[in-house]
């Protein structure tokens, strides 16, 4: 295509917009309160996404080891580990620092342990961390057949639990938004075929004369693109104002209170910007362009 | 120029609207298309500039096997046909010279050479001096001789007109189908459906005659034939 051409499409693009006003203002509106509700949904998911990875990310295999391996024994048992293919880290903990960090579990009553340090009777023990949350049971099992391998902890059933319950999270949050998305499609699509209709002599004529098909949809195609980049753009300021208020309530009124950290502003604004934008311009162009398609079998 | 082989047109509810259609018109011809109304009159125009396909047969048409050609073809064939109907389909929010200009736009003509063509085929049909007004300020004559300055600014070998004169009164009528002469005489091949038997038969073109989907008559010099 000649510059040329480019540019006169563009002029025509711009131009429809103006011509069929009150049109455009409602394909902008349907996509602005669609991109709306989505963009909410969107941090939502991402908020909740970054809370069950933060869990997920917590979630250890504690390896107690036998009280009778020597230390070679135990050298042994870390290269065992180490070998699993999904074991991401291995921390080593001596039954010396076993035991302070039981005495500090339990608070006031650690004197219950005082005296202990000479002849510990905790196993020596490793934390493991597995590359994949989801892998964490399977992980244990391996381990738990190895050599002077006394037991295994990872929170047996509420780690199952807990898995289940984001993967569910995740997924209704994804289907959330697929949805979400292709309402948006079919109203803006409906939107733009009122104002192509009002147009369908002005296809004719350009069918009649000889025009090409893609010489008749690209400014509709550079409609459909602004409309949609025009319909993001509300949304897009509004929420990142929005969720910068209510980081500041958040964080501002009650810092103590961190049950979980929410996502910081940036880049979460600028993610939520791009999104909300290729969305917004991709139903645009898809609406615009199906509801021309039907004008253009003359 | 032009030539049908055997050409069938079936739509899609099972009406038969053109049956059999043998035809041959030579470059430079001027050819009125009569018959009663439903008779596919039409549909044999429209077959032409392919808004219609042929269930059946060849189309021949300046170069190009219409009924063979691909969708992507069809702008092209257009553009060597110049077409003009009954309801001057002219955009009402346009200018008269936009109106014409329009259709060397969309073909993507080098903008230097719009004005000066315009204007030209703007003086051809004498409204030169009404160039900026609003189709809606003109009276039906003048709105289809924009149509025809229109049908004739890309310079088509072939002008097909529909029932160009069908809502226009007699003296208007008459104004158009001189500058239809006036082109026919230039060299370009003129096809037009209709209905108007004076005009028919004080012009003593070739007439060809469409009934019931087939063609009943064609003769040079003819006449209307039809008492209605």
């Amino acid at each position: 295509m000649k510059i040329r051409t480019l540019g006169r499409h563009v002029r025509e693009g711009v131009k429809n917009l103006g011509r069929n006003g009150w049109m455009t203002f409602a394909s902008i509106s349907a996509v602005t309160i669609t991109l709306l509700i989505l963009g909410v949904f969107l941090i939502l998911a991402m908020n909740v996404n970054h809370l069950a990875q933060t869990v997920e990310k917590q979630v250890e295999i504690r390896v107690f080891l036998d009280t009778l391996a020597t230390p070679e024994n135990v050298k042994e048992v870390e290269q065992n580990i180490r070998a699993i293919p999904k074991v991401e880290s291995v921390v080593f903990i001596p039954k010396a620092e076993g035991l302070k960090q039981l005495k500090e579990s339990m608070g006031e009553k650690a004197y219950l342990f005082d005296g202990l340090e000479k002849e510990n009777p905790l196993p020596d023990s490793y934390v493991v961390k597995t590359k994949l949350p989801q892998d964490t049971a399977d992980v244990a099992g391996q381990i738990k057949k190895l050599e002077f391998v006394e037991s295994v902890n990872y929170g047996q059933g509420t780690v199952e639990k807990l898995f289940a319950a984001t993967s569910t999270i995740r997924n209704v949050g994804i289907a959330f938004i697929v949805g979400l998305g292709f309402t948006a499609m079919f109203l803006i699509a409906n939107t733009i075929k009122l104002t192509i209709v009002a147009r369908r002599r002005e296809i004719e004529i350009m069918k009649l004369v000889g025009a090409t098909n893609w010489f008749i949809r690209w400014p509709f195609f550079v409609e459909g693109l602004l409309m949609g980049l025009l319909g993001a753009l509300i949304p897009i300021v509004l929420l990142t104002v929005s969720y910068y208020y209510l980081l500041d309530a958040v964080y501002g009124s009650m810092p103590a209170v961190q049950l979980f950290k929410l996502l910081p502003l940036f880049p979460l604004a600028y993610q939520v910007a791009l999104i909300l934008a290729a969305i917004g311009a991709f139903i645009g162009i898809w609406g615009s362009l199906v509801s021309v398609r039907r004008f253009l079998r003359i | 120029m032009i030539e049908m082989f055997d050409v069938w047109k079936t739509y899609p509810n099972g009406t038969n609207a053109l049956k059999g259609i043998n035809v041959r018109i030579e470059k430079g011809e001027f050819v009125y298309v009569v018959g009663p109304s439903g008779a596919g009159k039409s549909t044999f125009i429209k077959l032409m500039y392919r808004e219609e396909k042929p269930t059946k047969g060849q189309i021949f048409l300046g170069g190009f096997n219409v009924s063979r050609i691909k969708e992507r073809q069809i702008p092209m064939v257009r553009r060597s046909i110049g077409v003009v109907f009954q309801d001057f389909k002219l955009l009402p929010t346009l200018s008269v010279y936009e109106n014409v200009a329009f259709a060397m736009e969309v073909i993507e003509t080098p903008p230097k050479q719009i004005r000066p063509r315009v204007m030209d085929v703007l003086g051809l049909v004498k409204l030169k001096h009404k160039a900026k007004m609003l189709p809606n300020e003109l009276s039906g004559g003048e709105q289809q001789r924009v149509a025809l300055a229109r049908a004739l600014v890309n310079n088509p070998g072939i002008i097909i007109a529909d029932e160009p004169t069908g809502n226009l009164d007699p003296d208007t009528s008459w104004e158009i189908m001189n500058l239809f002469e006036e082109i026919n005489q230039r060299g370009t091949t003129v096809v037009m459906a209709t209905h108007n038997r004076e005009i028919v038969n004080t012009m003593r073109k070739r007439v060809i005659a469409i009934e019931a989907g087939q063609i009943v008559r064609d003769e040079q010099r003819g006449e209307y034939g039809y008492e209605d």
